[in-house]
């Protein structure tokens, strides 16, 4: 019992991985790396935030979330693609002002409560005749609807990405854009678009936890979770299915520690509080050495010049 | 040659970042009193640095004199450039309120030895610096009184930040207290090891929860883990400063910071010139310290003998560490009639009989 438990609350910590996760999957498939999902995430804790205590409505709040994510991702994008800057570098910046962004809004709502209205749609909601599935139920389907929420575009990205014709030539910007600008793609629209819905997705995960998890506004709630989403990326290889699995492991990996400790566990917490690193590395590890499918998108990282080949 | 921009950019950006900061005071330093204060955290509406705070916005309603803070300073030598900015926009007095500063403050506290330096739970001192501290197990002792009462199920949780004599300390006091009333009752620790992440004192206090914990105490820095209790309808102590708003139906009361006084008189005391490095460790009788006001969620009997302990605090009638006290693995420590000393205290590195937790040491 404990272990279902366990398991379910694993979902949970592992939600705003997961999209922060799902929105730099998408954002690098067009060959723009971005390092800024820490920013994003705090933008759109922020986004979601104040537009919930304005207007109390949880649709508009969770519409500003994406906005506010998809202006940090114009940002990004106008930057790295339309003057080509180095990615690394902006991406670090974005991360570096979504901080002080939500920070400066923060300071008017520091320490209040998201509207009870707003915290009860966010209430538990389990799904009928799925959640009486035994273990598996209980496991997935006894949640609130921003979970739920994960779970769909994780998969609608997986069949966007892999089934679709845009979706197609989004991959093919990723490995190769001279050849897709070849082909006629219009490469810097691509970009944008994937860019802005991406950076729009990341945002989702920190107004997870603006809005769901700790719904009290609170300095820096994201504290560090963009960086995991960064190495999640790559521990999914790029794959949005993967990456369903990879945020709920290091989601469980985040909180297995606490209740290790409870039942007296012979392992360090230090230890635990590394696994996410430590499974990272293994991965990168094991991905280089038998390297099967160089999994990363070829160009990723690398401006685009439609002249330059 | 990318490699190059990049660098000359950086470099770029930090002198724009320098002169903006030296730009704005040009005062000399002198005559009038100017407090800096260096937090390790945001201010906030909660939480140690926000306690410090409160000090700060009292010596300028009461004393009139001004003062200037940075947040969010790393425990770096990085200290040192903000103490140097302070410095140089005429602070004459300078409160580094994180553990993490003393050594940095001690590294430039005879560079500028006009300047006063107060720095706030450390071990090193100079002719111009002091170290202060309050006696927070005190009212974490009371705390547990409450704690202690409430609980039911005879579990109460405990979320934790990191294995120091601080931490330690206070979840022994809270034991202690827990088990005046309560004799059955356990304390069940979890470490975070994090000040400050919401996310993770929520997780940590849901684990504990599930754990069939029915009470939620905390040495963390934000009101996530009285949140969790909030969400499961459990009861909750807080820290640092009153969270009530933030969980309304769990937060009980909380251990508090009420640094006023004591930043009042250190100030009036430079500003007389008679200042000298006092190191100091205060307590409930000081002020420095207390219990915040129950709320209704406390349970019946709880305000009286809180009461009563409190009282026999203040007067020096009874000192939490006192008697033969028995440590988790069975040994003993202190003697019938006598209260641990300072420096036993203050370098307490083991669990009382009652803490269900491990103390990793390296």
């Amino acid at each position: 019992m404990s272990v279902l438990i366990f398991l379910k609350a694993a979902i949970h910590a592992g939600t705003p991985l997961l999209f922060a996760t799902l929105g730099e999957v998408l954002t690098e498939k067009s060959g723009n790396l971005n390092l800024g999902v820490e920013g994003l995430m705090l933008l759109g804790a922020i986004g979601g935030f104040s537009a919930g205590m304005i207007t109390q409505s949880t649709v508009v709040a969770i519409l500003a979330a994406l906005l506010a994510g998809a202006l940090g991702g114009l940002i990004y994008a106008f930057l790295t693609v339309t003057l080509r800057a180095n990615q690394v570098v902006t991406g670090l910046s974005l991360t570096i002002f979504g901080t002080g962004v939500a920070g400066f809004v923060g300071k008017l709502f520091m320490g209040r409560n998201l509207p009870e209205n707003i915290k009860a749609v966010f209430g538990a909601r389990p799904l009928p005749i799925l959640s009486r599935i035994p273990v598996l139920g209980t496991i997935f389907f006894q949640h609130n609807v921003f979970i739920y929420g994960g779970y769909l575009i994780a998969i609608a990205l997986g069949i966007y990405l892999y089934k679709s014709k845009p979706g197609l030539n989004l991959r093919t910007i990723g490995e190769n854009p001279h050849a897709a600008d070849a082909s006629g793609i219009n490469v810097n629209r691509y970009k944008y678009l994937h860019i802005l819905a991406g950076s729009a997705i990341s945002a989702l995960g920190g107004a997870y936890l603006s809005l769901v998890y700790v719904p009290v506004w609170q300095e820096n709630v994201t504290a560090g979770r963009g960086w995991i989403a960064v190495a999640l990326v790559i521990f999914s290889m790029w794959n949005p299915y993967k990456a369903i699995a990879g945020a709920y492991l290091f989601g469980g990996l985040d909180i297995i520690g606490f209740r290790l400790q409870q039942i007296n566990f012979p392992l360090s917490q230090y230890i635990i509080d590394m696994f996410p690193y430590i499974i990272t590395i293994v991965v990168l590890v094991f991905s280089s050495i038998y390297k099967k499918r160089d999994h990363s998108p070829s160009a990723l990282g690398v401006s685009f010049f439609r002249e330059d080949r | 040659m990318r490699k190059l921009k990049i660098i000359s950019v950086l470099v770029l950006s930090l002198l724009v970042l320098l002169t903006a900061c030296s730009d704005q005071g040009s005062e000399p330093q002198g005559t009038t009193t100017k407090v800096g204060f260096i937090y390790v955290g945001m201010i906030g509406t909660e939480g140690f640095t926000y306690s410090h705070d409160q000090g700060r916005l009292y010596l300028e309603q009461e004393l009139g004199v001004e003062t200037m803070y940075q947040e969010a300073v790393d425990e770096s030598a990085e200290v040192e450039t903000v103490i140097a900015n302070m410095v140089d926009q005429g602070c004459n007095v300078i409160f580094g309120t994180s553990y993490g500063f003393g050594k940095y403050m001690l590294n430039v506290a005879d560079q500028y030895p006009d300047v006063k330096f107060l720095h706030c739970s450390g071990a090193q001192d100079a002719e111009n610096m002091n170290t202060y501290f309050g006696r927070m197990y005190e009212p974490r002792f009371l705390s547990g009184l409450v704690a202690g009462l409430k609980t039911k199920t005879n579990k109460i949780g405990y979320v934790a930040a990191y294995e120091i004599s601080e931490v330690i300390r206070g979840i022994n006091a809270f034991t202690l207290g827990v088990q005046t009333v309560n004799p059955e009752a356990e304390v069940e620790v979890v470490w975070t090891h994090t000040w400050y992440d919401p996310a993770t004192e929520k997780e940590a206090a849901l684990a504990l929860i599930d754990n069939n914990c029915d009470v939620i105490a905390q040495h963390q820095d934000t009101a996530a883990p009285q949140q969790a209790a909030e969400e499961r309808g459990i009861a909750a102590v807080g820290y640092h400063s009153i969270t009530e708003k933030n969980a309304p139906e769990a937060y009980m009361t909380a251990p508090i910071w009420n640094w006023n006084d004591y930043y009042k008189s250190e100030v009036e005391k430079v500003i007389a010139g008679t200042w000298t490095p006092e190191n100091v460790w205060l307590g409930m009788n000081d002020g420095l310290v207390l219990l915040a006001p129950l709320t209704e969620n406390a349970p019946d009997g709880a305000a009286e003998i809180v009461e009563e302990y409190q009282s026999k605090i203040i007067a020096g009638d009874f000192h939490v560490f006192s008697g033969v006290i028995t440590k988790q693995d069975g040994t003993t420590i202190g003697e019938e009639g006598q209260a641990l000393s300072d420096e036993e205290m203050l370098n307490m590195s083991y669990f009382i009989k009652g803490v269900n937790g491990k103390i990793e040491t390296n």
